[in-house]
């Protein structure tokens, strides 16, 4: 069965998922909405910036954010001259992780149906007495919903599954930074395969329903959208 | 009064737009596709924003050199060529955006615009459920709801096929009669034209090249419709009797009565005559055996050659001016001048409306 310090991971995993999510959201949503409607020059060094962590070893990606964030560092230093501590090694700090690792499996999502908004919807809106930030949740958002459920369970997932980062700049330490990724590598580690089952399998079969829901609800909306 | 002063440049294309037009009854935009009528209305909407330039519509100005007023600050109704329906909303859903964002909108006030158009019917629809022309009925509903200073209406047939055309053409009749606020209708079709315009503005790669009253706009000279093969003239009439033994009806105008087939409209109904210019023909001394039932006195105004052939000559009826066209060969042997008296033969009209 699920030891003490299984449970604890997976409760700092969905708490790391979940608050990451929300962040990414937050984030994510205006730059999205930006990338899709601006006609900035260097767009594509910005949508390159984000899409690094596809495609950067997570380890890669960790060690620079232990440079940056640990105590030696100039924003360590900072903080802690504030009589705070450096965040490396501590659950904040693998909320950012997550986030930064996270990023383009939110915005991308946010930026394809975004981009699939009409300009003339926004100027009906317009037309009709709508403000600028109305005209975006009035009738962009709404029509980018699906944009908004792919954004939220990839973010979620991809979150859930990470494992270099939160190694680089977690550490392990249980109730705070150890999470299932890594609670199932001890548990390999330690030969303890049944138990590396329990988690393994958990996660697999999460995994997989959460993209069935993904793929059904885009699904449904491009039947809708198409119909006519 | 509208009084409008933009230039927009756009890549390729400069709009430079200056005039005046009364601020009631409809104005059309005419002009051939490319000519900037959309890009004017757009401008006019503040959807394309005019660096310097003056604008104002009845009281309301809009832009003046350094103060651009946004579009939605701006009270305009504004209908697109393609209705542009929010379709994440239901037909209710696309008219409560406008309901929930005016105060002051009185129930008597939303209702007469539900009956103008007939949109009871439809509220509880779904926007993929409807036709063509019912989109266009709820766009028009939703713009008017806005309760607009000025109604922009931007090609709002031409993505229709002529069934869906002939069953929104007299909801915009209605509006016509029922609307108290300026409108100004962008379109290339003569037949709207003829039919709506109470104003006709032409307008010709990005400028406007004139701007008057619907029949003077047809039958100046100095105007491109009145050269055309098709160039027709309107006269404004009224049905004062019928005649029920050959199911006719009088149509009283300055210039005389016309006598046309019944169409059933009720007698005072004010009607629009629309006369092609090929279908009239100019005698000398009044016909006696003649099958034409129109005819009427009217001195020459104006001759002007039309190619080699032909020539277009421009009438009076005590007052009401009407377009002739004949073969030069006709227009010579008749001896006919400026100033001449003659008979008028009208072939055939058609009642707009």
């Amino acid at each position: 069965m699920l030891s003490d310090l299984d449970i604890s991971a997976i409760i700092v995993t969905i708490k790391l998922a979940l608050l990451s999510t929300a962040i990414l959201i937050v984030i994510g949503t205006p730059l999205a909405w930006w990338l899709s409607q601006t006609k900035f020059k260097f767009k594509v060094v910005i949508e390159a910036i984000i899409a690094l962590p596809l495609i950067l070893p997570p380890t890669v990606l960790g060690f620079y954010l232990l440079m940056t964030l640990g105590s030696n560092s100039p924003v360590g230093r900072l903080l802690e001259s504030f009589g705070g501590s450096s965040i490396a090694f501590t659950f904040s700090g693998l909320v950012v992780g997550s986030v930064i690792y996270s990023l383009p499996f939110v915005v991308q999502p946010l930026q394809n149906s975004f981009s699939a908004v009409k300009t003339q919807s926004l100027e009906v809106a317009a037309t009709l007495g709508a403000s600028k930030l109305d005209r975006f949740f009035t009738v962009a958002v709404p029509i980018a919903r699906s944009g908004f459920v792919t954004a939220g369970v990839l973010g979620f997932a991809h979150t859930v599954g990470e494992f270099g980062v939160v190694l680089m700049i977690g550490g392990n330490i249980p109730g705070e930074t150890s999470v299932l990724s890594i609670a199932i590598y001890d548990h390999v580690e330690a030969m303890e395969y049944a138990q590396a089952h329990l988690l393994a399998g958990g996660l697999l079969v999460t995994s997989f329903v959460m993209l069935i829901f993904v793929y059904l609800f885009n699904r449904h909306f491009s039947i809708m959208r198409y119909r006519d | 009064m509208i009084e409008c002063k933009i230039k927009i440049q756009l890549e390729g294309f400069i709009l430079d737009a200056k005039f005046r037009v009364p601020d009631k009854g409809i104005t059309v935009v005419f002009g051939p596709s490319g000519s900037g009528k959309t890009t004017l209305l757009r401008a006019i909407a503040g959807l394309e924003r005019s660096e310097s330039g003056f604008l104002k519509v009845g009281d309301s100005v809009w832009q003046t050199n350094d103060n651009f007023v946004p579009t939605h600050k701006r009270q305009i109704g504004y209908v697109f060529q393609d209705a542009a329906l929010f379709d994440h909303l239901d037909v209710k859903g696309n008219l409560n955006y406008v309901i929930k964002r005016k105060s002051g909108l009185t129930k008597v006030f939303i209702n007469s615009i539900y009956n103008l158009l007939d949109i009871k019917l439809l509220l509880n629809r779904s926007t993929v459920q409807l036709s063509g022309g019912e989109k266009q009925r709820v766009a028009i509903a939703r713009a008017l709801l806005t309760n607009p200073k000025i109604l922009l209406l931007d090609e709002p047939l031409s993505a229709l096929d002529l069934k869906r055309k002939n069953e929104i053409l007299p909801y915009l009749d209605s509006l016509h009669n029922q609307l108290e606020i300026p409108v100004l209708y962008v379109t290339h079709s003569q037949d709207e034209t003829s039919r709506l315009a109470d104003h006709l503005m032409l307008i010709e790669d990005g400028k406007i090249i004139g701007n008057g009253p619907i029949n003077e706009m047809l039958t100046s000279f100095d105007m491109p419709l009145s050269h055309s093969g098709d160039a027709i003239s309107i006269i404004d009439a009224k049905v004062i009797n019928r005649d029920t033994e050959f199911n006719l009806m009088l149509l009283e105008f300055t210039g005389g009565q016309f006598i046309v087939p019944d169409n059933k409209l009720p007698i005072e109904s004010l009607v629009r005559v629309r006369v092609a210019a090929r279908d009239v023909s100019i005698t000398k001394k009044k016909q006696a055996d003649t099958s034409i039932l129109n005819i009427f006195p009217a001195v020459v105004e104006e001759i002007v050659p039309e190619g080699n052939a032909q020539v277009m000559v421009r009438l009076s009826l005590k007052g009401v001016v009407l377009l002739a066209c004949l073969t030069r060969k006709s227009a010579t042997s008749l001896k006919l001048d400026d100033g001449s008296s003659v008979f008028v033969q009208i072939k055939s009209v058609a009642i707009l409306s």
